[in-house]
């Protein structure tokens, strides 16, 4: 009856917050620079003028829209016409859970100050629009493992010190 | 500042971050930004060397400015410089920026397929991974060709850690999504798709989504993954919640590879084996039991979870769509929660209801919930939810229930979101004709449509309701009083004015016998609306008023002196005042036998599609209305006489110049006005509008053209002939226009399956000779053994051309797809008038014409019986005037004609001089424009 083109893919992941402002992008297709931002303009806009009890699926040109609100942030999945949505609403909520995790009830601060630690726990979860690795513990394992793996005494103190001049 | 900062925090990232968020304005951002890019830039191009860790800090304020918004043009290559580094984390940040700041094509990607070749070949696997992930967040194609080898061998090895067998998988999916030529499984298959039995379910999640992207493209290679993916899903639905550990998500046991693994087999028909059928069938029963069980948790995640799984599972069912069983029990499930509290579970039901409600198993079970749907279109508080109500209650309408959902449609119509109000309008017009039983509820319908969402009524749907009334005559006198009172209302929207217009103009006189719609009441109740219409519609009224001194003569001085004034025969609208003048001229020098064949009713449009359905596909896209939908109403499209696209006016208009070729149809002067006209000029092509876009040829098929030549002198007879099917034509032609009929015969005693026939031209007609306007209405998707169908083809000359369209045919019979290329005949004679002269005007005129590109000759040898009689009927037959006693060579021929199309007249004189000694001819044409003339040389040629 169908035909299938995908499987779970997702097209790209947004963050941002009530106030507009992205907070994390990941795109799975390529999309030139100027398609990027219409596209997050243009949803930024249509996700903050729902209202709070509305279902959290919509559909916006040939796509589904996926999106949950967590605090201030806002999470916006965009998958194809066949992909289920309430799996996709799951998988926004098993990357708050790994934030969560990784920062300590993570707050919006966390992802803008670690922004590069968003973009690796997401990068072990989900890869090229596909669930990666759905165990929780797993995940963590690998951002954990990476943590410890280098971070020497010495560098610490290095960046003790380059902040002096940094900050001029 | 952060609450927490892990691992390895650069303290200068985050007091600039902190500097950024600081700025109170966006001007004083940007210049922090320049402040720091100029440090940066000096820092990348001072002498001293910077040490990694710096190198990875810079790095990273560049990707945050990035992030920001703003264009970054320096610093890939310190990136680049930092994948070589062995230090995780610079190695990290370094590949970060080049997965999101580098695009495919940049110079610098032999670097970096150099660095991730050496971190693939480094055995460490966190370092594997990091370069499998860049990889797969880039995805050109320069990886491809690097790295598409490479990949499976690290994904099937025995000494891969788990880990990175997961990003090799998607890794590979994603090179292959975008060059699935370089990606070549071959001797891996089997291993690939034995990592559905791996024992690590992270390595099974990720290898599926390959997997099954893999068996959308080769299903055969890959059927053996059907026995696999249901034994693995029958032992996750089987197992206890807490069997999978980490893998179970709020006591759900794995809904991400449960949901991969039901898709996964919607890329398969039913399991042929019995044992492995049994056990997916008893899979999806359990998953249909697990749903009615009292949930093991509060949560929103769990039931999220479990009906991800259901609604997978539904959707395997509907692919099946074999288990009538099983469809019911989804159909009630769904049911259910129709009526949930949760959004997303009623937003989700109605929208696989709408699946369901195009088998044939389900359909009559989801019209049991017709009154919740109903309800949910009324009460639901979002407008999305109530966009799939609506949907749904398109989807699930037959004759049984049309009239309660066209009226429940109509009545939500009136307080609609403005977003979905065209689209409901669509809706409501198509189901109308579609169930009309009785016409005159179709008309009521439509007019109802016009009073409450004019506004959103397109063209479409107005000419749609002219075309329909046009060809059915019990419903005129209905249409004529119902359109009367219409326009009552002292506000009526424009289009009510347009459809009052043409009705009464056309019908008018079925009503007229009552005095208070006499012939003066109707044009007093018209003309009271003229002066608040735009002007197509003006234009269109005038046409009604020239239409009712036809059908009602006492009405003829009132309207001459409505013409007469100044308003309009001064208009300064071109338009509004050509057609007084011409009206007004018309109506006082024709003969009331001219005016009558001038004016006469017009004919009734081709059967064809709806225009309205096309127009709702095009909005909506291919998914919107679903096949059987489709395949519904090509099927019962026939029944209502639908007219072309064009609208009424316009084809009209056209269809009465081509039956009434009177010196006097020229005077009417409207087609001049026609957009038809106009869009094909502009588009500088050949239009072909089929049922559906003319799409390619298919390859497989040569062009087929032995039938083609024998057309060029005569207009009907059988094109082609073979042991299934007979194709016959008949056509004719009047100046520029033509009409073609083409009668498929099917010639054995089993029925003909999916037939369609698709009317395309050839590459070099659309790119510089815009010749015909082509409209064609679908066959009948079946044709029965012995039966014959017929389709039309319209035709429209617009300027010459030289290559002939092409009639692509294909339908299954027995099982096997039969598939034909024919040439049409339509060949630029067709538009040929014959012009009769004298001796010395051909000779004046065949000397005028004397530039040697006008000229076209060929000496050839005769191929046919070189008989008088014969000669001079394939000369007549060729459309032009045969002309006696001109040549003073009595054996020789002369012919002359004018071509018409519908930008000029192309003057053509023709020579044949035969030589029945040598069994020669010698052709000579003389034509006003020199590419007729090669073209016809060439055509006739072949004729003698």
């Amino acid at each position: 009856m169908f035909s299938l083109i995908s499987s779970f893919q997702m097209q790209f992941m947004l963050l941002f917050s009530r106030q507009g402002k992205l907070r994390l992008q990941k795109w799975y297709v390529p999309l030139s620079d100027k398609e990027k931002k219409k596209i997050t303009r243009e949803l930024v806009q249509t996700v903050l003028a729902r209202k709070p009890k509305m279902c959290s699926f919509l559909e916006w040109r040939d796509l589904k829209i996926v999106y949950k609100r967590y605090a201030s942030l806002y999470f916006c999945c965009a998958i194809e016409d066949q992909d289920n949505e309430l799996i996709t609403l799951e998988i926004i909520h098993r990357y708050v859970e790994l934030l969560d995790k990784y920062f300590g009830s993570v707050c919006e601060l966390d992802i803008i100050f670690n922004f590069e630690k968003a973009y690796f726990i997401l990068d072990e979860f989900l890869l090229g629009g596909e669930a990666q690795e759905t165990s929780k513990k797993n995940v963590l394992k690998a951002i954990e493992q990476a943590d410890l793996l280098q971070e020497s005494f010495d560098e610490q103190l290095h960046s003790v010190l380059t902040t002096v001049t940094d900050t001029l | 500042m952060p609450a927490v900062s892990k691992g390895d925090g650069m303290r200068g990232l985050a007091v600039f971050i902190s500097d950024i968020r600081n700025c109170k304005s966006k001007e004083a951002e940007i210049k922090r930004i320049n402040k720091e890019l100029a440090n940066i830039r000096s820092k990348f191009k001072g002498d001293k060397a910077l040490d990694g860790y710096s190198k990875k800090k810079y790095v990273c304020k560049l990707l945050f400015i990035f992030l920001l918004g703003h264009d970054i043009d320096f610093g890939h290559m310190e990136a680049v410089n930092l994948l070589s580094s062995n230090k995780y984390t610079e190695k990290q940040i370094g590949y970060l920026f080049i997965s999101v700041l580098v695009n495919s094509n940049s110079e610098l990607i032999r670097l970096i397929n150099n660095a991730i070749k050496n971190d693939l070949s480094s055995r460490n696997p966190t370092f594997m991974c990091l370069a499998l992930h860049c990889i797969a967040n880039v995805g050109s194609r320069e990886m491809a060709e690097a790295f598409a080898s490479e990949i499976p061998r690290i994904l099937v090895a025995g000494d891969t850690m788990d880990s990175v067998k997961q990003s090799a998988a998607l890794c590979l999916l994603r090179l292959y999504k975008t060059s699935p030529d370089l990606v070549l499984m071959g001797e891996w298959t089997s291993r690939v798709v034995h990592l559905l039995n791996d024992q690590h379910m992270g390595v099974v999640t990720a290898a599926i989504s390959l997997i099954t992207c893999l068996s959308q493209k080769n299903p055969d290679e890959f059927k053996t993954c059907v026995s696999l993916a249901v034994s693995r899903l029958s032992r996750i639905v089987s197992s206890a919640s807490t069997d999978l550990q980490d893998y179970t998500y709020y006591f759900v046991p794995a809904p991400w590879l449960s949901c991969k693994l039901l898709r996964l087999l919607q890329c398969y028909p039913p399991p042929e084996d019995g044992a492995v059928k049994g056990r997916l069938v008893e899979c999806l029963e359990t998953i249909l039991n697990k749903a009615q069980e009292p949930p093991k948790s509060k949560k929103v995640q769990h039931s999220n979870a479990k009906n991800a799984i259901l609604f997978e599972a539904i959707s395997l069912i509907i692919h099946y769509d074999s288990e009538p069983n099983l469809l019911v029990r989804a159909c009630n499930q769904l049911g259910q929660f129709l009526q949930h509290r949760e959004t997303n579970l009623r937003y989700l039901a109605l929208e696989s209801m709408c699946t369901l409600a195009s088998s044939e198993f389900s359909h009559e079970a989801v019209k049991t919930h017709i009154e919740t749907v109903i309800n949910a279109l009324k009460t639901e508080r979002d407008v999305s939810v109530r966009q799939r109500a609506a949907d749904l209650l398109y989807a699930m309408c037959d004759r049984s229930n049309a009239k309660q959902i066209v009226a429940e449609m109509l009545s939500y119509l009136e307080t609609a979101d403005y977003s979905i109000r065209e689209e409901m309008v669509l809706k409501v017009a198509i189901l109308a004709e579609k169930y009309a039983v009785d016409y005159s509820w179709y008309v009521d319908t439509i007019l109802n449509l016009i009073r409450i969402a004019g506004d959103y009524v397109s063209e479409e749907v107005w000419y749609r309701v002219i075309q329909i009334v046009i060809n059915r005559d019990d419903v005129q006198g209905y249409a004529a009083k119902t359109v009367f009172e219409a326009l009552q209302a002292p506000a009526c929207h424009e289009n009510m004015v347009k459809v009052g217009g043409y009705i009464l103009g056309e019908f008018g006189n079925l009503i007229a016998g009552d005095p208070r719609s006499s012939p003066l009441v109707q044009f007093n109740l018209l003309h009271s609306k003229f002066h608040l219409c735009s002007v197509p519609t003006r234009a269109l009224l005038l046409s009604a008023y020239i239409k009712f001194i036809n059908l009602f003569p006492e009405t003829k001085a009132t309207i001459q002196e409505v013409l007469r004034c100044d308003s309009q025969i001064r208009n300064s609208d071109v338009e509004l005042q050509q057609r007084a003048v011409e009206y007004l001229k018309l109506s006082s020098i024709a003969s009331t036998d001219v005016l009558a064949t001038v004016l006469e009713e017009m004919p009734p449009f081709p059967e064809r599609e709806s225009s309205i359905l096309a127009k709702l596909k095009k909005k909506k896209g291919p998914g919107a209305v679903s096949v059987t939908e489709l395949e519904d109403s090509k099927r019962e499209g026939g029944e209502l006489n639908g007219g072309g696209d064009r609208g009424p006016d316009t084809a009209a208009m056209a269809a009465s110049n081509a039956s009434t070729p009177s010196p006097s149809a020229d005077l009417l002067g409207i087609r001049s006005a026609a957009p038809v006209g106009a869009a094909p000029a502009s588009a500088g092509s050949l239009l072909v509008d089929v049922f559906s876009e003319a799409g390619p040829i298919a390859p497989s098929a040569a062009v087929n053209d032995d039938g083609f030549l024998r057309f060029v002198c005569k207009n009907n007879g059988v094109l082609f002939e073979n042991q299934l099917l007979q194709i016959g034509i008949k056509s004719e032609y009047r100046q520029n226009l033509g009409r073609m009929y083409l009668f498929y015969g099917n010639k054995t005693s089993v029925q003909f399956a999916s037939f369609t026939t698709t009317v395309s031209c050839p590459g070099e007609l659309q790119s510089h000779i815009l010749s015909m306007h082509l409209c064609t209405k679908p066959v009948e998707p079946l044709v029965e053994g012995g039966a014959q169908i017929q389709q039309v083809l319209n035709i429209e000359c617009l300027t010459d051309f030289s290559d002939a369209p092409l009639l692509n045919i294909k339908f299954r019979y027995g099982g096997a797809l039969q598939n034909l290329t024919l040439k049409l005949p339509v060949t630029i004679n067709k538009f040929f008038q014959p012009t009769e002269m004298t001796s010395s005007d051909f000779f004046q005129r065949w000397k005028q014409l004397s530039q040697p590109q006008q000229e076209a000759q060929k000496i050839f040898k005769a191929n046919h019986s070189m008989d008088t009689e014969v000669l001079k009927a394939k000369l007549l037959g060729l459309g032009t005037a045969l002309l006696d006693n001109v040549d003073p060579n009595p054996e020789n021929y002369v012919c002359a004609g004018v071509i018409q199309t519908k930008g000029q007249q192309v003057g053509c004189l023709l020579r044949l001089e035969p030589n029945a000694q040598a069994q020669m001819y010698r052709l000579t044409l003389r034509c006003s424009k020199d590419s007729v003339s090669r073209r016809l040389c060439e055509l006739l040629a072949e004729q003698f």
